[in-house]
């Protein structure tokens, strides 16, 4: 898991270009969204990319991310429950 | 305070899926006809689209060698070049966002260059000034009759030719489906339901000057709302701006508006953010409608296609219907039109609103 | 015809950023994104969402940074041109949905795949809920955008106006961005708009 959580943080910080955020910067019960990382619409639609892409996992739904990616906790846990690769 | 020359529309026409030519298109969205149909666009499957179809491409075109857009702008111009021959002081404004965009998926990316469109439509037309290309997202239709006008009333051109089209290709099919924005069945406009939008192709060309002709641009405006690149601002601000930019140009009060050609995209936030927009301008109770359900959006092209559908709808004076709409799903109130009947239509209120913020309106008055 | 004038200028090309003739930043090596990023920080620092643009977008956010140092914006309209369009963006969302088998294109990509995004960037970045335009020709249109400028001056639809060129294709990239008011010493003519792209040719 932890190493699950790690890779994440990782490919959050390369996908949505976070600039001067390491992956040490990120708490995994930090918010995502919000006052966290500042992450916004554009972001959430592009985790759901990263979701299907990374991890063979398809969200029809985008009130589903909602939860889903409230942090790297919640998110690490729904991936290590449903990915398909 | 200068006074300018006003500046006049004489002619416009447009093809579409449902018809080559306004007369056509005209006869079928009179009888509630939609071009929405659910099909395969590449690799994209069963997605609800407004194409042309195979019959109408093959009619339009038997042997030519040209792209399906450059056929559909040529298309829709020929009935206006007919009537009037462009001079050397003749405009060319192309509307588009994308163009020959499918051209990249080929490698050549030299031909989906946007000039290099608009120079062979320029040759094509026999018109001799370099052509303008307007390429501002989905206002890019409704700001090019503004740019046109602007220019002419500058003296920079006698008249102008305004040609707008975009192709419903997989490039942008696939784009607004990893934005979650396409509907899952025939975008419903204003509608409570409403869930997305329809992507549709066309193309539609308008003949202005300065000598007097059937109708006259009052005022118009194109402002940015400066929020976001991909989402409306939540009070409409952008809009609010260009409609009273527009009416204030035009001299004329809020309540002298006889109907409005809104955006209507279907979008939950598009429609919203109009509602609050109209109501801040104090034009809730303007009978109002979103021609997308007919012809879906045709992004680039969107904005010149519905001015001349609604033009035709003030010469005939007939309030065309949302095709797609049945209870309003916004906050604020609309007088969304859900049937059709006659009523004069002096006034027209056409508007846009797209991504990058950009935002349209302008007023057109019918003269005789 | 009221006269109006060019007020300032930036040129932002071959690795260095040019302010009323004075040179405020040069960058020895390296990709453009590597430039972009130096001298965005070099002028302002805290501004993430810079970092999630396409490079057109950092090309003319990078320009209108340097040229409004200092600036009033009220009222100021935005008129920008270029020659590729998108099409640096463009290429990249077509790889991402080449190949049927690896089909995954990106929101954060599809929505730069619209000439006129950069000029919302500049507009979000500086609040300008003003008149915006973006046009497409091979080269600048001196005398169109000049009477286009004029228009929105003497129409009282804008104050001022920030226009210019904005070009990114395939890591080749050249700005120019002038502002243009009804006060100043340097007449807006065709004239003194072809001298400012002078700086790119040598």
């Amino acid at each position: 898991m932890a190493e699950l959580k790690e890779e994440l943080k990782e490919k959050i910080i390369a996908v949505l270009n976070l600039e001067d955020i390491a992956v040490e910067d990120i708490n995994d019960n930090d918010p995502l969204f919000g006052e966290g990382l500042g992450l916004d619409s554009i972001d959430a639609l592009e985790l759901i990319v990263l979701m299907d892409k990374e991890y063979g996992i398809k969200l029809s739904d985008p009130k589903q991310g909602k939860t889903i990616f409230e942090s790297i906790e919640s998110m690490s846990a729904y991936i290590a429950e449903n990915r398909t690769k | 305070m200068r006074v300018w020359k006003p500046v006049y529309i004489h002619d416009s026409n447009c093809v579409t899926p449902l018809g080559d030519g306004i007369a056509e298109t005209w006869r079928q969205v009179t009888a509630g006809n939609s071009a929405i149909k659910q099909q395969d666009v590449g690799t994209i499957k069963n997605v609800f689209v407004a194409k042309v179809q195979h019959e109408m491409h093959r009619s339009i075109a038997p042997a030519a060698t040209e792209s399906l857009l450059e056929q559909l702008l040529l298309r829709a111009a020929e009935p206006l070049l007919k009537k009037r021959q462009p001079n050397p002081r003749t405009a060319l404004v192309l509307a588009t966002t994308k163009g020959e965009i499918g051209y990249l998926s080929k490698g050549h990316s030299a031909g989906a260059l946007l000039t290099v469109l608009a120079k062979k439509l320029a040759h094509k037309m026999n018109i001799v000034t370099e052509p303008i290309v307007v390429s501002q997202a989905c206002v890019s239709g409704v700001l090019a009759i503004s740019v046109a006008k602007r220019l002419i009333q500058m003296g920079l051109f006698e008249d102008a030719f305004v040609l707008a089209g975009d192709e419903a290709s997989e490039f942008v099919l696939s784009g607004f489906q990893a934005f979650q924005a396409m509907s899952p069945f025939p975008c419903k406009p204003f509608d409570k339901h409403r869930a997305g939008v329809t992507i549709g192709e066309a193309a539609a060309c308008m003949y202005l000057s300065a000598v007097p002709g059937r109708f006259v641009i009052r005022g118009e405006g194109a402002i940015n709302d400066a929020n976001h690149i991909s989402g409306p601002s939540r009070q409409g601000e952008g809009l609010y701006r260009s409609v009273r930019q527009a009416i204030k140009e035009a001299g004329i009060r809020n309540e002298d508006i006889d109907f409005i050609s809104a955006h209507g995209t279907a979008t939950l936030y598009n429609d919203e953010m109009e509602a609050i927009a109209f109501n801040r301008l104090g034009l809730a109770h303007v009978p109002l409608n979103s021609l997308k359900g007919y012809f879906g959006h045709t992004l680039g092209a969107a904005g010149l296609l519905e001015t001349t559908v609604s033009l035709k709808a003030m010469e005939e004076g007939v309030l065309l219907p949302t095709l797609g709409f049945q209870e309003l799903g916004t906050t604020q109130p609309l007088q969304v039109v859900r049937r059709s009947s006659t009523q004069p239509i002096p006034f027209l209120l056409k508007t846009a609103s797209g991504f990058g913020g950009s935002n349209a309106a302008i007023i057109i008055e019918k003269v005789c | 015809m009221l006269t109006n004038y060019i007020n300032k200028y930036c040129v932002v090309a071959k690795q260095r950023i040019i302010v009323d003739a004075d040179l405020k930043f040069t960058w020895e090596n390296g990709p453009s994104s590597d430039f972009f990023k130096e001298a965005f920080k070099h002028q302002y620092a805290a501004y993430p969402k810079f970092f999630k643009m396409d490079s057109l977008s950092k090309l003319a956010v990078l320009a209108a940074e340097y040229i409004l140092e200092g600036e009033s914006t009220d009222g100021l309209a935005l008129v920008l041109i270029n020659k590729s369009g998108s099409m640096d963006t463009d290429v990249k969302h077509q790889e991402s949905i080449q190949d049927e088998n690896n089909f995954f294109p990106s929101p954060a990509t599809f929505v730069y795949t619209l000439a006129n995004i950069c000029g919302g960037e500049i507009s979000i970045r500086h609040g300008l809920q003003t008149e915006n335009v973006f046009f497409v020709a091979d080269q600048y249109p001196v005398a169109m955008v000049s009477a286009y400028v004029d228009y929105l001056l003497s129409s009282g639809k804008a104050n001022r106006v920030l226009c210019g060129w904005v070009e990114f294709y395939q890591e080749k990239y050249e700005a120019v961005l002038y502002i243009v008011s009804p006060e100043g010493e340097k007449r807006h003519t065709e004239e003194n708009i072809s001298f400012l792209f002078e700086e790119l040719a040598d």
